[in-house]
């Protein structure tokens, strides 16, 4: 329709002048209706906004493959570099199945099953928590440094600034909570609720990569 | 078609500017977008007046052959921070103000998506600056490794592991890093959501699409600069070993990071730049925008292509030759999405009567500096020539041509041309004028006698070359001073014009955007009643369309 004012210039560049605009009008949203839709709106946000942390991620990644392969003595003497205990493994299991644990939370509360989002909820934050203890308790029983070569530096940064989402999420999920016995409060903890759900499954798939890596990748 | 802008550019309506803001505002925590357009850009300025008095020093050290005037430490920090505040505190700062204030009036908005979010990323900005700044008085001194900051030199600071000058850099970088990053979720957003019924994508002015282009670069490629300021945090105060080659650390994965952000950078800050033509081109030729739908997909194209070309600047960092010739092409691409713009422009303004008020004398000074700017790009991404000229004043002067012959010339079109809208009065055109020529020329001569001078060889960063390269020298520095004097007509026209100056019209220039269909300056919700969109953006030329109207729905 308003392609018909916008044609004027003589030349026909099919693919290029009609084709692509109408394909890419198809797919981005056309404007109004939109406005109020504050969930909406947010949940956009938070989205694009992750996939900027994705690539804070990804760049740590690629710094830790590539000094990887191109290192040949990775571990330094008389260190055998993050093992792949029960510790790590019953973590890992606790954390990503969290995943579990928080969206069915999502779903009561959106419900309005108040205290079965509490409940769900509540368990979340213990296994968070109970991760970043693990972590904690890891950290503590390993053999090497963040100054000792290579895997200590890369693995402490990996695991580190993972630590710190995981530790932001479950900040998160404590807020949300408080909110939640706020009476009058419900509309922004419906947002905030969904937002910190979000945040966590990403901080969980992230870990799937970052363990692969760390734990897997054998030397 | 023609059309006498003269009178009614003083056009007086009294009580326009009882909905204005007052200065108080400006200095306090505001969530109004437009309040907040107006920090930042003057903010901005006051780093870019700065970071000009830097470039002073810098260009004065170099009037003689020897290093006579500061010393080698000190000088390094002059181009050092230079070189940061430049482009951290004057171009991209500038452009998410002038965005902030436009994008929610182009789009028909009431504000961006989240006026708070938007608040807090500019009031990062200040403390982030003045951090950036205190490191002159430290006792060693700022960050010395240039704003790029490569290691293991930026490794290798005097004293403290964490009081010094690049520790300090690295903070406020990340800070700011942090700040452009929640920007950039709200102007993707705000674009995505908060459009006017009616404004398609393909209603949207160029300018917006450039602002939406640009912010998309910002969430994908600024985190990559963010790691690698951490990871090159971490080495420089905690002992890890990243980018240390002592300790088979690797400093060229940091140049893969760094430009993988600070190439797609350039574009960041020169995409809004097109956009600003692309405004002001067609207002003042009364011309549709010659292939509207061209350049915004250009747009979006220059900003894709833009993510697979940063190896161009790392041809002389032991790259191997099949990275070097896939870069070397995918450089030399960008070539065409410019040329569809640099065509548009040229096509726009082709046999039409120009207005050549001063807006219009920057936007065309600027667009045609960026044509000699790009052929000295490609000519820089044939990798034989750029190993040739890599690190010498030939670079220097490309990318000058660049980021002050065409974006900061850009900038101030932009200023002039939305002036009146912002302040809702006229700025004294004589004196317009005056600072268009006062800068245009000794722009010119500042940075095209860099070109010679790398070809023949001065490198740089040095504070001390050999005399034969005194001559040019002399003719840039003196320029670069008169250049910086430039400046002065443009402050007085300013502050005098917002204080004093003739009260503006809704549309002095007759242009077709949304933005000019409310008042100079906008009530605090934008509009009196949210626009209903139904024609392309440019419709100049055409006299049904010479002015939007709202709830047109004659179609
Ligand atoms: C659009 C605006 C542009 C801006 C703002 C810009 C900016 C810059 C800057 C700041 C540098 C210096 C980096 C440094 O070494 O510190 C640079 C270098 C370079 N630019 Fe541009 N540039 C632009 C356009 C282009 C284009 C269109 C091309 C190629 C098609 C290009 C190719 C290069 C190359 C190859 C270098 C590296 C030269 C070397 O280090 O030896 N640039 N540019
Ligand atoms: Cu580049």
């Amino acid at each position: 329709m308003q392609r018909r004012h916008i044609d004027e210039s003589p030349i026909r560049f099919d693919l290029w002048r009609r084709r692509l605009p109408n394909w890419l009008q198809r797919f981005l949203p056309s404007g109004g209706g939109t406005h109020e839709d504050h969930h909406g709106k947010g949940m956009f946000g938070l989205t694009i906004f992750l996939l900027s942390e994705s690539i804070i991620f990804l760049s740590f990644i690629f710094t830790y493959v590539a000094l990887r392969l191109t290192t040949h003595n990775w571990l330094p003497p008389g260190i055998s570099g993050p093992e792949l205990s029960t510790l790590v493994v019953i973590n890992t299991v606790v954390l990503l199945s969290s995943s579990f644990v928080i969206q069915p939370a999502e779903n009561a509360l959106k419900r309005n099953q108040l205290s079965k989002f509490r409940w769900l909820w509540l368990i979340t934050i213990a296994m968070g928590s109970y991760f970043l203890v693990g972590l904690l308790i890891e950290w503590k029983s390993l053999d090497f440094k963040i100054t000792t070569g290579l895997v200590g530096s890369t693995f402490y940064l990996l695991t580190g600034f993972h630590g710190l989402h995981v530790l932001a999420g479950v900040v998160l999920q404590i807020i949300m909570l408080i909110r939640s016995f706020i009476p009058g409060n419900y509309n922004q903890t419906h947002f905030g609720t969904s937002a910190t759900t979000l945040f966590w499954h990403f901080v969980d798939v992230v870990w799937v990569f970052l363990f692969s890596l760390i734990y897997l990748w054998r030397t | 078609m023609t059309h006498d802008f003269s009178q009614e550019i003083t056009g007086d309506r009294e009580s326009q500017n009882q909905q204005g803001n007052t200065w108080r505002q400006y200095f306090s925590f505001n969530t109004d977008h437009k309040v907040i357009g107006v920090q930042y850009m003057v903010m901005t300025f006051i780093f870019f007046l700065i970071g000009g008095l830097l470039a002073m020093l810098i260009r004065a050290e170099l009037l003689t052959p020897e290093s006579n005037l500061v010393d080698r430490p000190l000088y390094n920090g002059l181009f050092t921070m230079h070189g940061t505040i430049m482009i951290f505190l004057w171009i991209i700062p500038f452009n998410a103000g002038l965005s902030n204030y436009l994008v929610p009036l182009m789009i028909g908005a009431r504000d961006m998506s989240f006026p708070l979010l938007n608040a807090i990323s500019f009031w990062i900005l200040p403390p982030a600056g003045l951090l950036l700044l205190s490191s002159f008085f430290l006792p060693n001194g700022t960050a010395q490794a240039g704003w790029w900051s490569y290691p293991p030199v930026s490794l290798q600071v005097p004293g403290d592991q964490f009081i010094n000058g690049e520790f300090i850099w690295i903070v406020s970088l990340v800070l700011i890093g942090i700040s452009s990053i929640m920007g950039a979720v709200n102007f993707v957003t705000t674009i995505f959501w908060m459009r006017a019924p009616g404004m398609t994508f393909f209603r949207m002015p160029v300018f917006v699409w450039s602002v939406f282009s640009a912010q998309l670069l910002q969430l994908v490629n600024l985190p990559a600069l963010t790691a690698a300021l951490i990871l090159l945090l971490l080495d420089l105060s905690f002992g890890t070993q990243f980018f240390k080659p002592d300790a088979n650390g690797d400093p060229i994965i940091y140049q893969h990071l760094f430009w993988f952000y600070s190439h797609p950078a350039v574009y960041i800050m020169a995409l809004p730049a097109f956009g600003i033509f692309a405004e002001i081109l067609p207002a003042f030729s009364r011309n549709p925008l010659f292939g509207y739908r061209s350049v915004a997909i250009a747009t979006l194209g220059i900003a894709f292509i833009s993510i697979f070309v940063w190896v161009h600047h790392m041809f002389t960092s032991a790259t191997p030759g099949w990275m070097r010739m896939t870069f070397m092409a995918t450089s030399m691409l960008v070539a065409i999405p410019t040329g569809i713009k640099a065509f548009a422009w040229t096509a726009t303004i082709w046999r039409s009567k120009l207005h050549l008020e001063t807006p219009m004398l920057f936007a065309m000074g600027g667009a045609a500096m960026f044509i000699f700017g790009g052929v000295t790009g490609v000519m820089l991404a044939a990798t034989p020539f750029d190993i040739h000229v890599n690190n010498t004043y030939f670079v220097v002067g490309h990318f000058h041509y660049i980021v002050f012959n065409t974006i900061t010339m850009a900038i101030f079109a932009a200023i002039y041309y939305w002036f009146p809208k912002i302040t809702g009065r006229m700025y004294a055109e004589g004196w317009g004028k005056l600072h268009f020529w006062l800068t245009f020329i000794p722009a010119n001569i500042t940075f095209f006698s860099m070109h010679p001078l790398g070809l023949q060889g001065m490198l740089r960063r040095v504070s001390s070359y050999d005399p034969q390269y005194q001559g040019w020298n002399i003719i840039a520095s003196l320029a670069s001073f008169l250049l910086g004097a430039s400046t002065l007509p443009f402050i007085a026209n300013i502050v005098g014009s917002w204080l004093y100056g003739p009260r503006a019209v809704d549309n002095p220039w007759h242009a077709t955007g949304l933005e000019w269909t409310t008042s100079s300056p906008p009530p605090r919700d934008n509009f009196e009643e949210i626009p209903t969109v139904t024609r392309p953006p440019y419709d100049y030329g055409n006299p049904k369309y010479s002015v939007i109207v709202n709830s047109d729905n004659s179609e």
